[in-house]
């Protein structure tokens, strides 16, 4: 399990690091590897149209013509890339194999591994090496996952030996502070609150100067969702990071952007949209546990290049992991056995 | 991100001058572009295929009307099968039965359920005077159960007792005895988020159904769902049977393709949609506006209607009054910033007029909404009862009074001042009102359900000369026109101000909607 924590979270190795950890090799250990995988490809299997579905058909021709390409770029299509990522992709698959003979296995591999080359750039664990208190604000729509997000990842700290703050600066949404009580008292980290209705940003700067005062090692603040065409609301999360920046000029030092594995086209206007008002330094994507492939994402990494940390794979406590491009690349191919 | 149908058809028509009937040559070219929009709106890959094999079926052959351009005829001919395949008009909840009678809410985590469940029976509970009770069954998510118990309190609508260790089950079983012990109406059941394909909890969803029998199962669903719109419709259908779907968040930017893909899997009428975070955020489904979105074409309905239920009647006939009189003061151009803030500001308006995504982008730099509006009411909030009735006395010193008092620059200060003249000077050639929103809201106020539908006929002729020339230059030059960063940039809509007491410069004769921005390739 630490080897996932330590890709995750990757730290300073010589500052504070357990000999424990330090002994854990880089990558995810192949077995929760698959675990992931086996998770996704269930999904995929349960589905009833699924890309396994899709990529078989593809399989059993010989050419790389028309149609075999019209089918990758369905599959594509499917998985939510969007159309402009597709098309590129397919194009790039074709080049110079075009017409050619290609066996079955190849045609998967290929794919899976232009949608890898996309992802690999921004398959980066989230560094909270060197501040401390180290401050992560985390933004979305609402129901994307954020609160549960913050559970999982306080809870992976908790673990890692840190000092835990939670900030319930969602005041708005019906019980959301009691929610994030909840995933205090699962983890063990301690909730700085106000009652609902309090102004965010003021909670957001008390917070911030308690976790200093506590010496906390980090601070996770929760915000509550908003829909990104939302100028009021995006102004008032600018007016949060600015109100951080009063206490400490760099924070926060991570705004971490969770974004639903569901959700189509209108991602890439969500990353946009916080990049430019919240500065996003990463992304998580929630909800890859059913069948949706999250495809967005590929897109979303080709413009904007933002990296992703992790995946949700779960409502509960450890169903969080670590980014992988190519297990995610695999799994929009219809791979992963 | 987006080009609009319509630009892209006439990028393809524009080669094509014979006239007369479809040609299948013309229809399959058109066809490939339908395909790219509906994708890239998020219709699932297979429905696209259905839909655009019935667009086919309707086009190739069909005669082009006469004063009506290739395009716009494919336009309409798919708009026409989008509404089609959509469904009917305002499909009721079914709440025909002996009461209490038990509505299920289901869907995947975080898609609105607990949220549309307290806004269902807040409104009929308020609307339809049912006594409605409410019932979490959702034992899994922290604090899900409470944040019911809250909704409840806010809308005024009961929520069965919370009791530690009840299953969902227990809890449905208690909820229809409460109900039928306190003679309530309506009874609402919650449900924990779970996915599609996760058997156990849909079976728990399925005993919770054969306990309650409900009258209405509703599938609560998000508006900005992909591809996987198919999948989860289809297998909550299969596996627990929706009676009708629910599309949350259609206050967000997204396209709403799910809305088409949902319905075609399952059949299932969608009933409502959720239009914000709020307790009065929901609205009846219209076909034609999720259509128009589809499209790319905006949502003019929802903005007409939007405007009629935001805008204050009385206080918009009152400053039409006063504009015929010629005697707009800066007071009552103050009510109408107000009036225009309530209406989502202006990028929120400009999001649900047809053709104006790619302006609505360049302006979403320029923070209209919360920057120049509230600035502006502040200006005039900060000046004496006399300056306001007569601006002209506003001098030198009077300015940095002003500008001091709200935080403002005196540069700011006269922008406002000469918008102000723009306006009332439109106001006194207005008279009468002419064009749509004249007829509509000229002295009436609000449009009735005849006036919408001649206004949407009016919309569909679309005329590229209506636009307005800020907007034209906007649109061809991709600049901001003078002072659009940030100031007045608010009354250049229109070259017009009809009696629509609550839009500053929104019109102009006739007022044909915003035809897609500019021609561009
Ligand atoms: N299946 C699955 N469900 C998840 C995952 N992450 C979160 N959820 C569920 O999604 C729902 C919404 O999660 P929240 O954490 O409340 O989302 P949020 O972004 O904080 O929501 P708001 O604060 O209301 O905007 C809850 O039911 C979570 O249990 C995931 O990775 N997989
Ligand atoms: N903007 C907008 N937000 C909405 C709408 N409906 C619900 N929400 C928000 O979406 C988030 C999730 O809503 P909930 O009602 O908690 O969703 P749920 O389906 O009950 O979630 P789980 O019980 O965790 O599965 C909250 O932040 C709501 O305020 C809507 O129509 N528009
Ligand atoms: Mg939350
Ligand atoms: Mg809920």
């Amino acid at each position: 399990m630490s080897g996932f924590l330590k890709s995750l979270f990757r730290r300073n190795r010589d500052v504070e690091e357990s000999p424990q950890a330090a002994a854990m090799p880089e990558a995810i250990a192949p077995e929760e590897r698959r675990g992931w995988l086996g998770r996704l490809t269930q999904g995929l299997a349960k589905s009833s149209k699924s890309l396994t579905g899709s990529i078989t058909t593809i399989l059993t021709k010989r050419k790389l013509d028309q149609t075999t390409l019209g089918e990758l770029e369905d599959a594509l299509i499917a998985a939510d890339l969007g159309l402009a990522t597709t098309e590129r992709i397919i194009k790039a698959i074709s080049a110079g194999r075009y017409d050619r003979e290609i066996a079955p296995e190849d045609v998967r591999k290929v794919l899976s591994e232009e949608i890898a080359k996309v992802l690999k750039p921004v398959e980066v664990p989230l560094d909270f090496r060197g501040q401390k208190p180290f401050v992560v604000l985390v933004v979305g729509v609402n129901g994307s996952g954020k609160t549960t997000t913050i559970g999982k990842l306080g809870a992976i700290a908790q673990r890692e030996g840190l000092k835990v703050m939670f900030a319930a600066c969602d005041t708005f949404r019906a019980a959301a502070i009691d929610q994030l009580q909840v995933w205090s008292e699962r983890t063990g980290a301690r909730l700085v609150s106000r009652p609902p209705g309090a102004d965010s940003a003021g909670l957001a700067f008390d917070a911030l100067t308690e976790a200093r005062a506590e010496q906390a090692d980090i601070l996770f603040i929760d915000t509550a969702g908003r829909l990104q065409n939302k100028a009021g609301l995006m102004a008032e999360l600018d007016k949060i990071v600015r109100v951080l920046k009063k206490v400490d000029a760099n924070a926060p030092h991570a705004v971490l952007l969770v974004l639903d594995a569901t959700t189509g086209q209108n991602a890439m206007a969500q990353a946009e949209a916080f990049a430019k008002t919240a500065g996003v330094t990463g992304i998580i994507m929630t909800k890859l546990d059913g069948t949706a492939r999250g495809g967005i994402l590929v897109a979303i990494a080709e413009r904007f290049k933002i990296p992703v940390h992790a995946v949700g794979i779960g409502e509960q406590i450890e169903d969080l992991q670590p980014f992988d491009a190519e297990a995610f690349a695999e799994a929009i191919a219809g791979g992963g056995g | 991100m987006f080009e609009s149908l319509q630009e892209r058809l006439s990028g393809i028509f524009d080669k094509l001058t014979g006239r007369g009937a479809l040609s299948e040559a013309d229809v399959d070219a058109a066809l490939r572009e339908v395909r790219r929009a509906l994708l890239e709106a998020d219709v699932a890959l297979d429905v696209v295929k259905g839909f655009t094999e019935k667009v086919r079926q309707k086009a190739v052959g069909a005669q082009i009307v006469k004063s009506v351009t290739p395009g716009q005829m494919v336009v309409k001919l798919v708009h026409d099968v989008l509404v089609e395949t959509l469904g009917s008009d305002g499909v009721g909840l079914n709440l025909r039965a002996s009461p209490p009678v038990p509505i299920l809410m289901v869907g995947l985590q975080g898609s609105g359920k607990t949220t549309t469940t307290a806004k269902i029976a807040k409104r009929l509970q308020e609307r339809d005077k049912r006594r409605v009770l409410m019932a979490s069954l959702d034992t899994r998510r922290p604090a899900a159960q409470e944040q019911l118990a809250v909704l409840g309190r806010q809308a005024g609508v009961e929520t069965l007792p919370i009791i530690a260790g009840h299953t969902p089950v227990e809890i449905a079983k208690r909820a229809m005895s409460e109900a039928r012990k306190g003679g309530f109406d309506v009874v609402m059941l919650d449900t924990a988020g779970r996915l599609h394909i996760d058997e156990e909890l849909l079976a728990e969803a399925a005993s919770v159904r054969d306990i309650a029998r409900p009258n209405e199962t509703l599938l609560v669903a998000d508006s900005l769902t992909g591809q996987d719109a198919v999948n989860l419709a289809r297998n909550f259908d299969e596996k627990i049977g929706i009676t009708g779907i629910v599309l949350t968040r259609i206050d967000g930017d997204g396209r709403g393709g799910a809305a088409l893909s949902m319905r075609a899997v399952t059949g299932k009428p969608i009933k409502l949609l959720g239009t914000g975070e709020k307790l009065d955020g929901l609205e009846d489904f219209h076909p034609q506006r999720i259509a128009g979105r589809i499209l790319g074409m905006g949502d003019v309905v929802s903005l007409v209607e939007k405007a009629a239920q935001t805008i204050d009647a009385d206080k918009a006939k009152k400053i039409a009054e006063r504009m015929k009189k010629g005697s707009f003061d800066l007071e009552d151009l103050a009510e109408q910033l107000r009036q225009l803030q309530k209406l989502g500001g202006m990028s929120g308006m400009m999001g649900l007029l047809p053709g104006m995504g790619k302006i609505k982008k360049q302006l979403d730099g320029v923070d209209l909404d919360n920057g120049v509006l509230k600035r502006q009411m502040a200006i005039i909030s900060s000046m004496t009862p006399a300056e306001k009735r007569n601006p002209k006395v506003m001098n030198a010193s009077r300015k940095k009074r002003v500008a001091a008092g709200s935080g403002t620059k005196v540069e700011e200060i006269n922008r406002l001042l000469k918008m102000h003249l723009q306006m009332a000077d439109m106001m006194k050639q207005m008279g009468r009102g002419k064009g749509m929103f004249g007829k509509m809201f000229g002295g009436k106020g609000v449009p009735d359900a005849a006036e919408l539908e001649k206004m949407q006929a009016e919309l569909a002729a679309l005329d590229p000369n209506a636009l307005p020339p800020e907007l034209r230059e906007m649109a061809a030059g991709g600049t901001l026109p003078e002072g659009a960063k940030p100031a007045p940039a608010l009354p250049g809509l229109g070259s017009r101000l009809p009696s629509l007491g609550g839009l500053p410069g929104l019109g102009g004769q006739p007022f044909r909607g915003f035809p897609p921005a500019g021609k561009k390739r």
